[in-house]
């Protein structure tokens, strides 16, 4: 039974990262880009508690932790880049 | 019984994600993307890592998992307001069937700074009234 939720959350969190890396490819924008970046970063956090209640590792939770602040920075990061660099295309 | 709690925070968590994902992929313009991604995804990483704190009961895990979960509750909304905000500078195309944008022409395209609004009496006496 817990096996089986366990397989059913790792499937569900595959299919997600491969709809994330559809996006990735696809995205028309770079914005679009950097909101399948940051989707996949907290896919990435929920790869890591599955793994953490499958295995029983308990520090990698702080991989998680350190993976939440660092997502954090790199999308403000692209958005301070184009916001200081880029200018608009629509007029 | 903790067992069962933990799949089930498992299971519903990863449904959020799928949910986030397909938004994502479905949605026709960046900010119902970012509408989509944002909170489902938030919520699906949050309700894994319940579900993580649920299953080992054990302080130290409880105030890491915590800690995950209020990193992710603070950050996540200020970098999609970053993500959005810069989208809307740089001009991405909102979607064709968008009813208005109000914000267009109020921003100076030199300082990013949004001017004021325009006079409440004077629109009421030359302008349509709003609706």
């Amino acid at each position: 039974m817990f096996e089986i939720a366990i397989i059913v959350a790792n499937v569900l969190l595959s299919i997600s990262l491969v709809l994330g890396f559809w996006r990735l490819y696809l995205g028309p924008t770079l914005p679009d880009r950097v909101v399948a970046l940051e989707l996949i970063a907290s896919l990435t956090i929920g790869f890591i508690a599955v793994y953490v209640i499958s295995s029983g590792r308990t520090p990698f939770i702080d991989v998680a932790m350190v993976l939440a602040l660092t997502a954090f920075l790199a999308a403000v990061g692209f958005a301070r880049y184009l916001e200081k660099g880029g200018h608009r295309e629509d007029d | 019984m903790i067992e069962l709690l933990t799949a089930l925070f498992l299971v519903s968590g990863a449904a959020f994600m799928v949910v986030a994902a397909l938004g994502l992929v479905r949605m026709p313009d960046l900010p119902m993307r970012l509408h989509a991604t944002t909170k489902a995804g938030v919520l699906g990483a949050g309700l894994m890592m319940v579900g993580v704190a649920v299953y080992f009961g054990d302080g130290g895990v409880t105030t890491r998992a915590v800690a995950v979960i209020g990193f992710l509750l603070l950050t996540a909304p200020v970098a999609a307001h970053a993500i959005g905000r810069a989208g809307y500078f740089v001009g991405v195309p909102l979607w064709e069937h968008t009813r208005a944008d109000e914000l267009k022409g109020r921003y100076d395209d030199k300082t990013h700074t949004l001017a004021s609004p325009p006079e409440m009496n004077e629109s009421s006496s030359d302008d349509e009234p709003r609706r």
